[in-house]
């Protein structure tokens, strides 16, 4: 036996950082992380920090860690893309630091792009959607915590863990998958990728998947089950309506990308033959399963930001959401149809007209939902007294945007039309135009507004509007050319083109957008430095700052560990819009309340799992072993833990609410 | 004191309320990963790849062997959790020893099944078919080792502590789990199985 193999698997000592991009990674990882450290012992919060927020199973402070995670995630991301643009800016002069065209050669150019991919869906959009629900869903259906608060905090270290190995390349060397987002079966095979790149890209996404699988069982149960009395269905908020619905989709949907990645896997590893050329394998099957996934997965993202949108349309209208039951069967449509349109990914590939023409229909009918949904919020703020504060702009923001991407969308679901487009760069642009512009922009709405009731004072207005505009100009800048671009006949994923073609003024003014975007972002930072300093003046005092009308806002803000201290009654829709109305204040009865304990035992479990995904990548042996029993040895231990609750008593509670009525 | 007594008990029969529409939910989540395996197997029947084919591989009687002790084990976790109902915890050790032991058996005709076929040199690696069939099979094999290790976890757990009300739950979605393998051989045994004879 090679014990050498048996411990660290295929690492050398050549794999090291060496070149200039992983050593630049690697030192600004560090860098960061060292500057943590020395904050935190300076201010002796290692403590404060273990106790108060590592190890919380309270869904406000995961949902919040959510948010920091995938706000740093985007700035990796972000990063990406601007390598990517600039590259193929430059790729039309002399080529330098060792690439023939520009200054990055191929192949890494293809790791970026697929690094900027999966990094952008799983774990910014997917972060900052799962921070939103964790934090305001809850609060929305009257709720003190999730239906299982441990998995909600082994969820989110998992997808930690995701996070932390899909960036381990940098730290250990080695390489990312070339592959494209979604690594492509013949292409991801050891056949074409023999190195570590494709590993890292399975492991980090099994992992990190299986976090949002359990996210997903978690919220789902959550909401049919933990509702406050009184609220039916019909009387959900639209926000925990498409929640529930997006969270429906990932139940439905992450175990097929979950096995898929798992085929993967053994083709990998096993040396099996479910998508290699050779053998009798069949690559269209992959090409199938990942799309099963990969549509609906984009509905995942998308839904919770149309729920947020109606949040905010209405309460900004002032105006209770229009059409109320269609909204909600506009979503549920959107739901049903997303599983039904999959085969519009790969059109070219060979399926016959008869298919083709099927799934073109069945996108399109995903376009008649879809602009019910724009007409009914477009007819709330008919009438409507709008008063324009900054998340209502995002929402302005998304319509113009929205409309522009489905419309492109539309004329790729012809599959006449699509034979000519697809996989241009008019793809890319039509989905950053669904997913920044749809998704993102929701989030970032989402944020402003739900912003004084997780901190308890609002965002600074000014600088938010110019965040608003300088986005909004930062994306048409960089993505209207894309649009070009695509219909001059430029493929995406392009490292070098000939300079005859004319493109480079074009990719010239996608990056000085992507500048105007970075700029944008770094207004955003200063704006909640600002917002912190300015906290006493924007102090939310009353709870609620909107005049909101569902049931977070009937809350103190910040919002109480315990969430409300006697659940409220539901009546009607819009439930504390009409409690506001009655103004009868009943006498209170305070009850105990049973909470959730702190545990560490996520941390430990993802931990396990992390170092077991590590070593599955290098192939050692003993250290997959290690992490794998470790992982057991920590879910038995805790299934069997008795002591995860306590109980906080009446009087306690009296106590707090009265203190937390006092001060605000 | 009471009423903390009485909040825990309506707080327990919630979180057994919420636990088991978890696991349900969690059971579906595993059958769409059986329904790829499924699929994967259906498309990659025909790829030999100039190998064997699923009609000379497979021995039916043998299968059929494998699916009544499997069924048989379904039936003693079943008498297993009427026992439990009944709150007899000699019987619910009995009943769940045998059905580990038909568990355990059946795992190990499965793995003579493999290595038999390895050893003729038809392994995964063989063809689309070999791969999708032993990943299939295989999985669910998977499944019924880890029912085993919770299995038998629970039962040390009954015979040190009795029959607590948190083992009794675990036990319940045990025995939830455990019919759920079993269907999900049903289909293998009609889909991988018998239709090899046609
Ligand atoms: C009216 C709605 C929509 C229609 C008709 C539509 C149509 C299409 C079509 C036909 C394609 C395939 C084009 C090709 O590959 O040639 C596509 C790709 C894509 N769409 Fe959409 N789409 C819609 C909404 C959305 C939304 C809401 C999102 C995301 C939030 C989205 C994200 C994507 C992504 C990520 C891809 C391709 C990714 C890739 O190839 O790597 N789309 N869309
Ligand atoms: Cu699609």
């Amino acid at each position: 036996m090679n014990w050498k193999s048996f411990i660290i698997g295929q690492l050398t000592w050549a794999d090291l950082p060496h070149q200039w991009f992983t050593i630049g990674g690697t030192g600004a990882i560090f860098t960061m992380l060292g500057a943590a450290a020395v904050f935190l012992t300076i201010t002796k919060r290692w403590r404060w920090l273990w106790k108060n927020w590592l190890t919380s199973t309270d869904p406000k402070k995961i949902g919040v860690m959510y948010l920091i995670m995938a706000f740093l995630m985007f700035v990796r991301g972000g990063l990406d893309a601007l390598m990517l643009f600039s590259q193929q800016v430059l790729t039309v002069g002399p080529g330098v630091l060792g690439a023939k065209h520009g200054y990055l050669d191929a192949n890494h150019f293809q790791q970026i792009f697929t690094a900027h991919g999966d990094i952008m869906v799983f774990f910014v959009t997917m972060g900052f959607l799962f921070g939103l629900i964790n934090l305001i869903v809850p609060l929305q259906i009257g709720a003190r915590d999730l239906a299982f608060p441990f998995l909600n905090s082994l969820g989110f270290w998992l997808y930690v863990a995701g996070a932390i190995l899909i960036n381990m390349f940098f730290v250990l060397g080695g390489e990312f998958a070339a592959t494209g987002w979604l690594a492509v079966a013949p292409l991801s095979e050891l056949q074409f990728q023999p190195g570590t790149g494709v590993n890292y890209w399975i492991w980090s996404l099994q992992i990190s998947g299986l976090g949002t699988l359990i996210g997903g069982i978690n919220f789902v149960v959550t909401i049919l089950k933990m509702r406050a009395p009184g609220m039916s269905l019909m009387r959900m908020p639209m926000f925990t309506w498409t929640s529930l619905m997006s969270m429906l989709l990932v139940i439905s949907i992450f175990p097929i990308l979950a096995m898929t990645i798992a085929l993967l896997t053994v083709d990998r590893y096993l040396g099996m033959h479910f998508f290699t050329l050779n053998n009798a394998g069949n690559q269209m099957m992959y090409w199938n399963l990942i799309w099963m996934w990969g549509h609906p997965e984009v509905y995942v993202l998308i839904i919770p930001a149309f729920g947020i949108y109606s949040e905010v349309v209405s309460t900004f209208a002032q105006k209770k959401v229009f059409g109320y039951p269609s909204l909600v069967a506009a979503a549920g449509l959107i739901t049903l149809l997303s599983f039904t349109v999959w085969l519009h990914h790969f059109f070219t590939m060979g399926a016959g007209a008869d298919v083709n023409a099927f799934f073109g229909i069945m996108t399109m009918y995903i376009g008649i939902p879809t602009g019910v949904q724009i007409v009914n919020w477009l007819l709330t703020m008919f009438r409507g007294r709008i008063r324009y504060y900054s998340p209502i702009y995002w929402f302005f923001g998304f319509i113009s945007t929205f409309t522009f991407g489905g419309m492109a969308g539309m004329l790729m679901a012809l599959p006449p039309v699509d034979f000519q487009i697809h996989n241009s760069l008019f793809l890319v642009a039509h989905f950053h135009t669904m997913i920044v512009g749809g998704a993102l922009f929701g989030i970032f709405a989402g944020i402003t507004y739900w912003f004084p009731k997780i901190t308890g004072f609002k965002l600074d207005e000014k600088l938010g509007k110019y965040v608003f505009w300088t986005w909004l100009v930062g994306f048409f800048a960089s993505f209207v050319p894309l649009y070009i671009l695509g219909m001059m006949g430029a493929t995406r994923r392009m490292d070098h083109y000939s300079p005859s073609t004319g493109w480079q003024y074009l990719f010239l003014v996608s990056l000085i957008g992507a500048l105007i975007i970075v700029v944008a972002v770094i207004l955003q930072v200063v704006q909640l430095i600002v917002s912190i300093k300015n906290r006493r003046q924007l102090r939310d005092t009353t709870g609620d700052p909107w005049n909101g009308r569902s049931l977070e806002w009937s809350t103190p803000s910040p919002i109480p560990f315990y969430n409300f201290p006697v659940i409220p009654q539901v009546h009607s829709r819009d439930a504390y819009w009409e409690m506001k109305k009655q103004k009868n204040k009943s006498p209170i009865i305070y009850e105990d309340i049973v909470l959730p304990k702190n545990t560490a035992m996520g941390i430990y479990l993802a931990a396990f799992l992390f170092l077991f995904g590590l070593a599955m990548v290098w192939q050692a042996t003993l250290f997959a072993i290690i992490g794998l029993t470790g992982a057991i040895i920590c879910m038995i231990k805790r299934t069997f833990d008795e002591n995860t609750e306590y109980v906080l008593p009446a009087s306690e509670v009296e106590k707090l609410d009265k203190q937390y009525r006092l001060t605000v | 004191m009471n009423s903390v007594t009485t909040l825990n008990l309506k707080k327990e029969t919630e979180n057994n309320d919420k636990t088991t529409l978890g696991f349900w939910i969690y059971l579906m989540t595993d059958l769409v990963m059986f329904g790829v395996l499924f699929a994967t197997y259906t498309v990659l029947r025909g790829n030999t790849f100039g190998g064997p084919m699923d009609r000379n591989v497979f021995n039916l009687p043998f299968a059929l062997s494998e699916t009544l002790i499997l069924l048989t084990s379904s039936f003693t976790c079943g008498l297993a959790i009427l026992a439990l109902q009944q709150k007899n915890k000699i019987q619910v050790i009995l009943w769940f020893s045998l059905t580990f032991i038909l568990g355990i058996t059946f795992l190990i005709l499965e793995l003579s099944e493999f290595s038999k076929l390895i050893s003729e040199g038809n392994s995964w690696q063989r063809s689309g078919f070999l791969s999708a069939y032993f990943t299939l099979v295989g999985t669910h094999g998977l499944h019924i080792t880890a029912g085993l290790i919770w299995m038998i976890i629970c039962l040390f757990k009954i015979w040190k502590e009795g029959l607590t009300s948190s083992l009794s739950r675990k036990l319940t979605l045990l025995s939830l789990f455990w019919h759920f393998l079993d269907i999900v051989w049903i289909f293998i045994f009609t889909i991988v199985y018998l239709m090899s004879g046609i």
